[in-house]
């Protein structure tokens, strides 16, 4: 009745998430009354492998193969790794690779898989709890089968910083050559412009209410009249309308200014990821359920195109 | 060259709504076809486009009350449309990935495509897993998230990035035939032209039960079950200025003030 939980690294650093998944993995296996397991593959799996000896780990299993994540490898990996020691529950991160090899193991195991889960209990068969229609909406989730895979949100769980006193084994895996059958190239840096927004004091961060290109005039004014930079979250980088370098959230990048002002924002989780560590937030939004007042400190719950050209009047 | 598109209909929800057992009340939803499948089909049309004899196939899983929003892919230059229910689907209760994949699977063991592409996730339930378990299911190659695609025909590799966390992107060439899960962003979506919208409704779109596909209706069953579905408890602190917009814009200047924010 173990729980066995896949790290998560890149670029020889090891994913906050993976430590995450510790507390939520410990806390089944406690649940389940077995072990918590882990395991890292590729890389420098030495360090990671120290990294994740952390309290309440009973063994950590090293893979040395590769350097960076190739889902093909992980997904081979993974599924020999849990043949091998038959975890009740199989745990992977939530992130862009999570979900590039957890469904093609789960498929191979013939577990079911439930992804994106905010919480999850083994008290009376395993149970999760997910977000749906863009968090508007919370559902519990009944798995019925002894065995499944769970993909865990990043940043749900505190991180394990406590030091443990784990077995770390390394573990043999067989690579079928001719399975892999992509190749990772490199990476690249979204940028190009010259503006950081991570530097910025203030920031003037605009969503998908404010509806048309040309409605953004009065957000540049804004961020003039208060010496601010503006900044966005993703429906406006799809759209072209902001450059890239500017997105704000998990696919773009995390701020924490001193203010950060959220106009026509929902405040979806990808995008809260990027500035919750704002000092200050403040958020103008119609939509009074919107998630963004749940972490702003301050709000106006009215229509954008009539406080944001009031409050521009009001610094000039 | 065949590129099969995996399409969804999916609810969008009022910003007020109320809930109805557990599913959300009619009233507060309005159908809309998925907005990453969006990007997927645009990516297919730009292929078709930009090469000789690609023709591309959108399937779905779902009702005939969906067959409105599917003809958008059609009017939007989809050449043809696969529509898959069964009376064993709508009794399983809430698909998961696995379940719908099997069924994309048989769509595509029968289409034989060179080339799949889905979105990334649906904007409803959002597991963000179908594609690369139908990658699986079908020993076809994948890559998921992908916001750049450049495709080489002759050496048959799929350059792609991969959108991963944190500004950072993932080049990577992935052996075709593949599954490629299309992120928002990797181009820009076209309104169906009036002429599109008036071809799509004579374009071919086939309803299959699952006998026809080749699968077993009594081999359905989902492993999840739904128990309950509420809105999540608001945890906000936030100060929330009353009044007109001038009055709210007022005593916000004070507190940007405050905080040190000037012209």
């Amino acid at each position: 009745m173990s729980v066995l939980a896949i790290a998560e690294h890149r670029r020889g650093e090891l994913r906050p998430v993976s430590l995450e998944q510790l507390a939520a993995g410990r806390d089944l296996a406690d649940k389940l009354g077995g072990e918590l397991h882990t395991a890292v593959i590729g890389g420098d799996v030495e360090a990671f492998g120290a990294e994740l000896n952390r309290e309440g780990v009973d063994t950590v299993h090293t893979v040395d193969i590769g350097e960076e994540f190739n889902h093909d490898v992980y997904t081979q990996v993974v599924t020999q790794l849990t043949t091998e020691l038959d975890p009740t529950v199989l745990l992977m991160p939530n992130s862009v690779n999570g979900l590039d090899y957890a469904p093609a193991v789960a498929n191979r195991l013939d577990r079911p898989l439930v992804t994106d889960v905010v919480d999850i209990d083994a008290e009376d068969g395993l149970t999760a709890t997910r977000e749906l229609y863009g968090s508007k909406a919370e559902t519990t989730i009944d798995v019925h089968a002894d065995q499944a895979a769970v993909t865990i949100r990043p940043a749900e769980w505190p991180t394990i910083e406590t030091d443990g006193d784990a077995a770390i084994e390394a573990f043999d895996a067989t690579i079928d050559e001719s399975a892999v059958r992509s190749t990772v190239k490199g990476f690249e840096e979204v940028g190009g412009g010259d503006i950081d927004i991570t530097d910025a004091d203030v920031l003037v961060s605009v969503g998908r209410g404010i509806e048309e290109e040309e409605n953004l005039d009065i957000i540049h004014d804004l961020a003039e009249a208060l010496d601010a930079t503006v900044s966005g979250s993703r429906p406006l980088i799809d759209n072209g309308w902001l450059a890239k370098d500017r997105q704000v959230g998990q696919s773009g990048k995390v701020v924490t200014p001193d203010v950060y002002i959220a106009i026509g924002i929902s405040g979806a989780v990808q995008h809260v990821a990027g500035m919750k560590g704002s000092d200050t937030i403040v958020a103008i939004n119609t939509d009074p359920n919107a998630p963004i007042f749940d972490i702003a400190d301050y709000g106006i719950q009215d229509d954008l195109f009539e406080v944001v050209p009031a409050l521009i009047e009001q610094f000039q | 060259m065949k590129i099969l598109v995996t399409v969804k209909e999916v609810a969008a929800v009022d910003d007020e709504f109320e809930i109805d057992g557990l599913a959300i009340d009619d009233r507060y939803v309005t159908a809309d076809l998925n907005e990453w499948d969006e990007y997927a089909v645009e990516a297919a049309v730009q292929i078709k486009e930009a090469h000789d004899d690609v023709e591309v196939v959108t399937v779905t899983v779902g009702p005939s009350e969906t067959d409105e929003t599917i003809r958008q892919a059609l009017a939007k230059g989809a050449d043809r449309a696969i529509r898959v229910w069964d009376d064993a689907l709508a009794d399983a209760g809430l698909l998961d990935p696995e379940t719908k994949a099997e069924v994309l699977a048989a769509v595509a063991a029968e289409e034989d495509p060179d080339l799949v592409l889905t979105g990334v996730q649906s904007a409803d339930d959002g597991f963000g897993a179908t594609g690369v378990t139908l990658a699986d299911k079908l020993d076809m190659e994948w890559g998921a998230v992908v916001n750049d695609l450049d495709l080489d025909l002759e050496a048959g590799v799929a350059s792609v990035h991969r959108e991963l966390e944190g500004g950072v992107e993932e080049l990577t060439d992935i052996e075709i035939p593949a599954v490629l899960t299309i992120q928002t962003g990797i181009n820009d979506p076209r309104y169906a032209s009036l002429r599109g919208i008036r071809q799509a409704q004579s374009k071919e779109l086939a309803e299959h039960g699952l006998a026809d596909i080749g699968l077993d209706a009594s081999e359905i069953e989902s492993p999840l079950e739904q128990t309950s579905l509420y809105e999540p408890e608001t945890e906000g602190e936030a100060t929330v200025f009353e009044g007109s917009p001038e009055e709210t814009a007022t005593e916000l200047a004070e507190l940007l003030a405050e905080k040190g924010v000037t012209s």
